[in-house]
């Protein structure tokens, strides 16, 4: 037997060896399937709790009544009362930022995030046309809302 | 030559052998941590989106970009909103400008003026990823980069993506897309950093109109859960067997 | 918004009417050229083959040739890919962490297997030619030729008997390995159109005909393109004879292939027919069926990709070639305008599919289009531009060049199975 024929094979055997090799460097242990499925459990088990430990930006009202108790009680009183602080005054994550870090948080007092409700889009049946709207061109142009509107309790007039 | 043959095969043979041992460490490495997780299952997550609520204003959107570090000025988005109107000489027109951020504040759809006399009916329809039970995108990913945990959430390693797309193009919601700055695949998971802290998902907070639930499948308690349950609900494209788990109250024929 | 953080897809995707948010065009021209490219190794190997394999003598130069053009295509089948990763320097995980459910897990090992088995081949044909340099070489002065030595030392492997039964040996595992070979190559390339039939996400993709049509076009790409490149090699080679020798010098070479030629293209037509018709009867199928993604496939392949599809694909780069081969009296100019035209159709055809199924939206309610960059402002644009695919075409030539001169394909005295 001219045993030279083999000789591509063991370079063949010799590449398959040296992708076991850098497997075993560059491949988390941790890679491997961890469920019952191979098809949808596939993974680097660490990668999991790195989403857990993914930082945190909103805390929600209940943090922001600490300190500010007075505008959440104007704010629970009225029309707004299921609004978030934060989807005005932005999210004043991740933990221990406002106020340590940043003092102010920044305040959107912008027409156009009142218009998101508010601009009248006339559709029947809608859960938006339950809400009171305008016509953008006809009030107030150019004017911000907040000038008149209290935004905490709408009800109540700034003016 | 016979014995040549023989010689060769048997090489041969050793040589496959020898390749597919290690092969097998390839599947089924941590079976406790499996056992494990499938025991600890008392948590499903699903989604409830209720149409009949949502006025459009698109503070969930803005809330997802925010909570979740998607550049507010990239076009692409977590979770949109979509707008339908129908009119009374039976089109449908759709539109989601900027997937919904910015709200829906004119009655113009892609320069057309719509007058509200030829309304018959509109609405707004909030989507996101339906962390389907049978997940296209996991079974095409080529290296294992996504995966489902055990309470079936879908996650992206972000570490470990290679950017081939191949995700991205088999998930029949469109819900994938490439993070412009980490250069990898990234879509919803329901705040998976925020819903196993006993927090809810950001879009589900700042929504004041309650058209966004999230709901444990696994607790008959859960009032959502119980919703899903005993009302009258249903899923986006289930042609694709994909098993979607974002059910919707209020879902209209002419949605896509 | 800095240059790195533009989404990728963003700068040559222009949508229609109603688009999802995050759909772009997001598999583009460098996802053409790999299917392309992937076909052209495989149609070159099978090409190979029909002469190892099955004894068409009449093949046998052109068989050569096409064993060491294929790989020369090999390192370029996986470069679109390369350009195209959004993380090319985890290139190699797909080999470390496969994910076997997904048919481009499969990448990995079959083009690695199949690069074996080329190389492999190339080696026992070529063995007696690379001692038998050794020989002539052997105290030849000069730094260059020392080079090739050392080059020819490595390339024998330590494989230096060239008695008659090791001869003898080397041509039976020449031909053991291009038959497995052919089943590797079809593989190779019928898993790229697995790749887009199994996407049930997409109308245009999902078929099982898909990984069949691809593999029947591949063949007709790498048979066309090695009658082509060798039609042009020897053209030159007669006509630089012609101007030392003569006429006679040049009507050898002219001769001979003139049956290499006619036997190549009747493979050639074969191929081709198989693949339109496949291609046919999924248009007709999905026509007859009118399933929901109908009314949106309708309006993009007779409106919108009308002309790319029916004008360009099927008759300039199926019908008119084909006519132009199976016509009387064919002359080496009417086969190399057919051929260009079969490998300009084959390249419409990969458009079609790969372009063509990101041409309408998910919610079948609107388009996108694609404006393919052609003059780069960034490495993005350059990379997924017509700057990247001409990289991509021209690279295997460069390629061929360098490696045929140490495993010379175009000349008769070596290589004799």
């Amino acid at each position: 037997m001219k045993r030279h024929v083999l000789h591509p094979l063991w370079v063949a055997i010799g590449l398959v060896g040296l992708i076991f090799l850098a497997r075993l460097f560059v491949v988390p242990d941790d890679f491997g399937v961890h469920g019952d499925s191979f098809t949808y459990n596939y993974h680097r088990l660490s990668n999991v709790q790195e989403w857990r430990d993914f930082p945190v930006k909103y805390q929600g009202r209940d943090s922001c009544v600490e300190c500010h108790e007075d505008n959440v009680r104007t704010q629970r009183r009225g029309p707004h009362k299921r609004i978030q602080c934060e989807n005005c005054h932005g999210p004043s994550g991740p933990s221990g930022n406002h106020p340590d870090e940043e003092e102010y948080l920044p305040l959107n007092k912008e027409r156009a995030l009142c218009m998101r409700c508010h601009a009248s889009l006339e559709y029947p049946d809608a859960a938006r046309s339950d809400l009171p709207s305008i016509h953008d061109r006809r009030h107030k142009r150019r004017r911000e809302c907040v000038e008149c509107h209290n935004p905490h309790d709408p009800r109540e007039d700034v003016e | 030559m016979s014995c040549s043959r023989r010689d060769f095969l048997k090489d041969a043979v050793s040589g496959a052998a020898a390749t597919v041992l290690p092969l097998s460490a390839f599947v089924f490495l941590t079976t406790d941590e499996a056992k494990a997780a499938i025991a600890e299952a008392k948590v499903r997550w699903a989604f409830l989106v209720d149409t009949t609520k949502c006025v459009g204003c698109g503070l969930c959107v803005t809330a997802c970009k925010n909570e979740n570090e998607i550049p507010y000025d990239a076009p692409v988005t977590r979770t949109w909103v979509e707008r339908y109107v129908v009119t009374t000489d039976g089109r449908t027109l759709a539109d989601s400008p900027d997937g919904g951020r910015d709200g829906f504040t004119t009655g113009t759809i892609r320069d057309e003026e719509i007058d509200p006399e030829n309304v018959a009916k509109a609405f707004f329809v909030p989507k996101l990823c339906n962390q389907c039970d049978n997940p296209a995108c996991v079974q095409v990913c080529p290296v294992g980069a996504t995966y489902q945990t055990h309470d079936g959430v879908v996650l992206i390693d972000r570490e470990w993506c290679i950017g081939c797309g191949y995700c991205i193009m088999a998930c029949p919601y469109g819900v994938r897309f490439f993070h412009p700055e980490h250069k990898v695949a990234d879509k919803c998971n329901f705040c998976y950093h925020r819903i196993t802290k006993g927090m809810q998902p950001a879009c589900v907070d700042s929504c004041a109109f309650g058209a966004r639930r999230i709901a444990n499948l696994r607790d008959p308690d859960d009032p959502v859960t119980q919703i899903i349950t005993t009302e009258r609900v249903a899923v986006l494209k289930d042609e694709y067997g994909t098993k979607p788990h974002v059910f919707y109250i209020g879902l209209d024929a002419s949605v896509r | 918004m800095s240059q790195e953080a533009i989404v990728h897809g963003v700068e040559w995707t222009a949508k229609e009417l109603f688009v999802y948010p995050n759909e772009f065009i997001y598999w583009s021209i460098q996802i053409v050229m790999y299917p392309y490219m992937t076909g052209l190794v495989a149609g070159a190997f099978v090409l190979s083959s029909l002469y190892h394999v099955f004894g068409q003598k009449d093949l046998k130069e052109i068989a050569q040739f096409s064993l060491v053009f294929s790989l020369a295509l090999l390192p370029v089948a996986a470069l679109p890919l390369l350009l195209h990763l959004q993380q090319p320097l985890r290139a190699m995980e797909p080999l470390l962490t496969p994910h076997f459910t997904s048919a481009i897990a499969a990448f990995g090992i079959v083009f690695t297997a199949y690069g074996l088995i080329v190389v492999s081949e190339i080696w026992f044909v070529y063995r007696e030619y690379f001692v038998h340099q050794l020989e002539v070489l052997k105290g030849a002065p000069g730094f260059w030729n020392a080079q090739r030595r050392i080059a020819y030392k490595v390339l024998t492997v330590g494989a230096r008997d060239v008695s008659e039964e090791a001869i003898a040996v080397d041509h039976k595992a020449a031909k053991i390995l291009a038959g497995i070979g052919i089943p590797v190559a079809c593989f190779l390339h019928g898993y790229a159109g697995f790749i887009f039939g199994s996407v049930k996400a997409n109308a245009l993709w999902m078929s099982p005909l898909m990984p069949v049509i691809f593999i029947m076009s591949a063949v007709v790409s790498g048979i066309a393109l090695c009658m082509l490149t060798y039609i042009v090699i020897m053209e030159w080679q007669a006509f630089r004879k012609r101007r030392q020798g003569g006429a006679e010098a040049a009507g050898d070479i002219k001769g001979a292939e003139k049956e290499i030629i006619s036997k190549a293209t009747r493979y050639l037509l074969g191929f081709l027919i198989a693949a339109i018709s496949l291609e046919l009867l999924d248009l007709i199928f999905r026509g007859y069926t009118a399933m929901k993604s109908w009314d949106i496939l309708r309006t993009v392949m007779y409106g919108k990709d009308f002309i790319n599809i029916f004008v360009l694909q099927y008759t300039l780069g199926n019908l008119v070639p084909f006519v132009l081969l199976i016509l009387p009296g064919l002359t080496i100019r009417r086969t190399v305008v057919a051929l260009l035209l079969v490998l300009f159709g084959v390249f419409m055809m990969r458009w079609n599919v790969v372009i063509g199924g990101q041409a309408f939206s998910l919610s079948f309610a609107g388009y996108m289009h694609y404006h393919i960059p052609v003059i780069p402002h960034s490495f993005e644009t350059f990379k997924e531009g017509v700057l990247g695919a001409l990289t991509v075409i021209a690279t295997p030539f460069v390629l061929f060049w360098l490696i045929n001169k140490f495993v010379p394909s175009l000349r008769r005295d070596i290589g004799e199975v």
